[in-house]
């Protein structure tokens, strides 16, 4: 399975996402259906937005002592028998997670959610070394039997139509051909993944929060995969981004009530597992992992994007995500926070995903942690823009913009020129070369501009 | 009380209707109406686009043009967030400063400087309001879905003063159109599905018109409504609140 | 330089200046939250049962279930009803075919249905997991109304490993058409004691 395909823009690829109108339908219901859910509950709390202001102070004070508080969690997850690994980069943290297999003889793990194994590509790394990974969490089994990286962060297979996902697990699985019930596959999938959980040695987990003032570190989940997997295995590897830590135990409660309500409109994940210390002949590592958040903690415009505490709301309410489906945004993190947090790790290859996006403010409303997303974007624009990634194209026309704009004289005459053409000439803009006139009318053209009736039925004191 | 109008790019030179009806209304409330006469655009489009830096002629160019009034009043809500939000100069000026402070979108200067109460408009229509997301979550000029916070509405309000007005509810009250900009061609399939999205919420929901504080995406959707040969129309909420 | 050195100084070097930790404060309204938390498990498919003795939980569970079932527990009270497992002695993978596990709880939370465990009451971490149906005992004294009540509760209590369940294993992945029984137990009973 390789997801480093040639890198699509998002326009192209959303292009061809619309071009069936029908799904894109399906897809944008579906998730707004989760959007409806997530108001539903949050309206439901008087002190949601309380809960939402202490949980971006709290990050907000993570981010300022990082340094302390990751040699805090790390002291106490030692004393606590955890092993803690650093991983600079993905490269490293493959290798680290490829090590503590091989000293176990273990070729076969499976894995839960993670997206920061998504990010590193651990999957196809290990793959490649011969160690076969099963993801357990359904969707990401899924998308894992298509060969396809997930689309959401916490919906993997959102974009998977149950008919789809019927015909993979007969392919699979051995069920029924056109079998499509949920009920009937997930039952399926429960049988196939038993097996596999009751003979792994190992087994990887993510982490969601990271308690410096304890060092243990808590998974949520809504199936029990993390734990059926951790707690049947030799050796537990869970692999987090340095920004997970939180400094103490207490605050668990802001953000275990923001989480699950924000992401899915749940109260609470069906399990919140806290892992303190490795079950007795059990091993438990950590491997932190910086991968460019370090340099990201530096760009103070764009820091506070290591908020995020991954719970996908941005991608439910985004307008554009759901009607471009998460692959089009071609990284492991998609969505509005993904186009925040990806130009960070690569500009260029990202530089399109800042515009992907209508600025319209839905993302930082409901986001749990309070992150400027919108914001964001328009700033990333700029940089990218002056680090020169901009299209020539758009760089030209962009220039006789801002040439046109800042001279009333040819204002109006370009302002008079273009009108004069809509009215006698439409076929230079209605036509296929012009993307607007594709599914658009172009606006009816008046002869005359306000600013000529102005003069003409108004005193003028200039 | 001195008041500059503000007419965004596209309303003067598309939509001269929505700038006489802006012009009209403020001289009903009494105010003291002026057009700098060569002012051009706030420079959105080429900030948005990741342009900011050419913007800046325009900025300056807004500025001379734009001081020593008590306050700018604009038809267009992205417009005037652009303005309080992003309108910079070389020079920092206290002038910028305090445009960035006295300009306002039509209706919330109508509800919160002249505190309006009632309007002789009449407009027997069923009527859908889109929400701008620049005005309303921007400007705030109405109360935004995702938040667990009292609702209000300062378009809304005038238009429930208007005489045979109906306003209908929608599925979605502030889904974005997908203007959004130089998005509307870059994006095109994302941004005309968007559009196409919210004006079958209007027409599903039986609106003769579809309002806004906000030519721009009114201009997508009209694109959009007339491609449809749809009976549904759009009007600035300006000539609404001018009307009869 | 080691990527854990090389991670910490360039953290440090970027991060910003001190941003103070926030008190966080959420009033409680004082009262029985017995009723919200009973309403809570029912939308998480919980069944929930008041019980004045372990008798009646005894009876309800012979009701719900198979002489063939494997029925254990980590109570000693329902020894009469269930194996009694009091400490680990075996692999835990011998736990697969658990029909039923009966665990305590030390307190659940309205707000959200959740019950906290810790390893003390299971024995085996797998156990909730891994049994196909969890039957939680949980005293009615012990309804706390919020996470932040859960929170001040558990601060400086020892456990290796502890959970909050909140009802039976779940999935909506596909279309978002919800099924009890992911992973973990396909159904969840509480049983409320005085």
């Amino acid at each position: 399975m390789s997801h480093t395909k040639n890198t699509i823009a998002h326009a192209d690829a959303a292009a061809v996402f619309n071009k069936d109108e029908a799904r894109v339908n399906w897809h944008d219901k579906t998730l707004w259906f989760i959007r409806e859910k997530r108001d539903k509950i949050s309206h439901s709390i008087d002190e949601w937005e309380q809960l939402r202001e202490y949980a971006s102070q709290i990050k907000n004070n993570v981010l300022s002592n990082l340094s302390e508080y990751l040699q805090q969690f790390e002291a106490n997850a030692i004393t606590n028998g955890i092993t803690v690994h650093w991983a600079a980069d993905a490269a490293e943290h493959n290798a680290i997670v490829h090590r503590i297999l091989k000293q176990h003889n273990i070729d076969r793990m499976v894995k839960s959610k993670s997206m920061l194994t998504e990010e590193c590509g651990l999957n196809e790394y290990l793959e490649a070394s011969g160690i076969e990974v099963i993801d357990t969490d359904l969707g990401e089994r899924i998308v894992q039997l298509a060969a396809e990286p997930p689309s959401h962060i916490v919906l993997p297979c959102i974009h998977k139509k149950k008919e789809e996902i019927g015909e993979l697990f007969h392919e699979h699985l051995g069920t029924e051909k056109g079998a499509s019930d949920p009920e009937y596959l997930t039952a399926a999938a429960r049988q196939h993944l038993r097996e596999t959980f009751l003979t792994r040695r190992a087994a990887l987990t993510g982490v969601n929060f990271a308690v410096a003032e304890t060092g243990e570190f808590v998974v949520c989940t809504n199936e029990g995969n993390a734990d059926m997997g951790a707690h049947l295995a030799d050796v537990h590897i869970a692999c987090m981004g340095i920004e997970k830590i939180i400094p103490q135990q207490q605050h668990l409660s802001v953000f275990l009530r923001l989480l699950a309500r924000s992401a899915t409109g749940q109260p609470i994940t069906t399990y919140s597992s806290h892992f303190k210390k490795p079950q007795p002949q059990q091993q438990m590592h950590i491997v932190l992992v910086d991968n460019g958040r370090s340099i990201h903690l530096g760009k103070e415009d764009f820091r506070n994007a290591l908020k995020c505490i991954r719970c996908g709301a941005c991608m439910n309410t985004c307008p554009v995500y759901r009607r471009s489906g998460g692959h089009s945004y071609h990284n492991a993190v998609a969505g509005p926070i993904g186009s925040i947090l990806t130009p960070n790790m690569d500009m260029k290859k990202n530089a399109d995903l800042p515009f992907a996006s209508t600025l319209c403010g839905s993302c930082t409303n409901v986001c749990p942690v309070k992150i400027d997303i919108h914001d964001q974007l328009y700033k990333w624009r700029q940089v990218i823009v002056q680090e020169g990634y901009a299209p020539t194209a758009k760089k030209a026309s962009m220039n006789v913009m801002g040439w046109v704009l800042s001279s009333p004289k040819i204002y109006d005459m370009a302002g008079k020129a273009a009108r004069w053409t809509l009215r006698n000439t439409p076929f230079v803009v209605n036509n296929k070369l012009n993307p607007w006139f594709k599914e658009r009318e172009m606006p009816a053209a008046p002869k005359q501009s306000f600013k000529e009736w102005y003069k003409t039925n108004r005193k003028i004191h200039e | 009380m001195n008041v500059a109008l503000f007419i965004p790019c596209y309303i003067d030179q598309f939509y001269p209707q929505v700038a006489i009806a802006t012009l009209q209304l403020l001289e009903k409330f009494g105010c003291k109406v002026s057009y700098p006469l060569k002012q051009t655009c706030c420079g959105q489009p080429m900030a948005n686009s990741g342009f900011e830096h050419l913007s800046t002629a325009c900025n300056e160019l807004f500025v001379e043009n734009f001081s020593g009034y008590d306050y700018i009043v604009s038809p267009s809500g992205s417009c005037t967030l652009h303005i309080k939000e992003h309108l910079h100069t070389a020079r920092h000026t206290q002038a910028e400063e305090q445009i960035r402070t006295q300009v306002y979108e039509l209706t919330e200067f109508l509800v919160d400087v002249l505190k309006v109460q009632t309007l002789q408009a009449k407009f027997p229509y069923k009527v859908g309001m889109h929400q701008s997301c620049h005005g309303q979550r921007g400007l705030h000029l109405s109360q935004m879905t995702e938040l667990n916070a009292a609702p209000f509405s300062k378009p809304g309000s005038l238009l429930n003063m208007v005489e045979g007005l109906e306003l209908v509810t929608l599925d979605r009250p502030d889904e974005c159109c997908g203007f959004g900009g130089t998005f509307c061609v870059t994006e095109e399939a994302v941004s005309a599905k968007m559009g196409k999205d919210r004006v079958a919420d209007h027409v599903t929901h039986k609106a003769d018109y579809i309002t806004a504080a906000d030519m721009s995406c009114l201009m997508h959707l009209e694109g959009i409504l007339k491609r449809q040969k749809s009976a549904t129309k759009i009007i600035h909420i300006a000539e609404i609140l001018n009307a009869g | 330089m080691s990527s854990r050195d090389k991670i910490l100084q360039q953290v440090k070097q970027h991060q910003p200046s001190t941003r103070a930790l926030p008190k966080v404060e959420i009033a409680v309204e004082d009262k029985d939250w017995l009723a919200d938390f009973k309403a809570r498990l029912e939308t998480l498919h919980v069944a929930v049962f008041e019980v004045s003795d372990n008798n009646s939980i005894g009876t309800i569970i012979q009701n719900n279930s198979k002489a063939t079932d494997r029925i254990v527990t980590t109570m000693a009270s329902l020894k009469d009803y269930a194996v009694h497992i009091d400490r680990v002695e075996e692999d835990a993978h011998q736990l697969e075919n658990v029909e039923l596990a009966i665990i305590p709880a030390h307190f659940g939370v309205a707000e959200n249905g959740a019950v906290w465990v810790t390893d003390a009451l299971i024995k085996y971490r797998v156990l909730p997991f891994i049994a196909q149906q969890l039957a939680v005992v949980i005293s009615k004294r012990n309804i706390l109304a919020n996470m932040h009540q859960a929170y001040s509760r558990i601060t400086n209590t020892n456990y290796e490993f502890a959970v909050f369940i909140a009802g039976p294993s779940k999935t909506a992945d596909i279309e978002q058409s919800l099924v009890l029984g992911a992973h973990g137990p396909k159904s969840m009973m509480v049983f409320i004691t005085d």
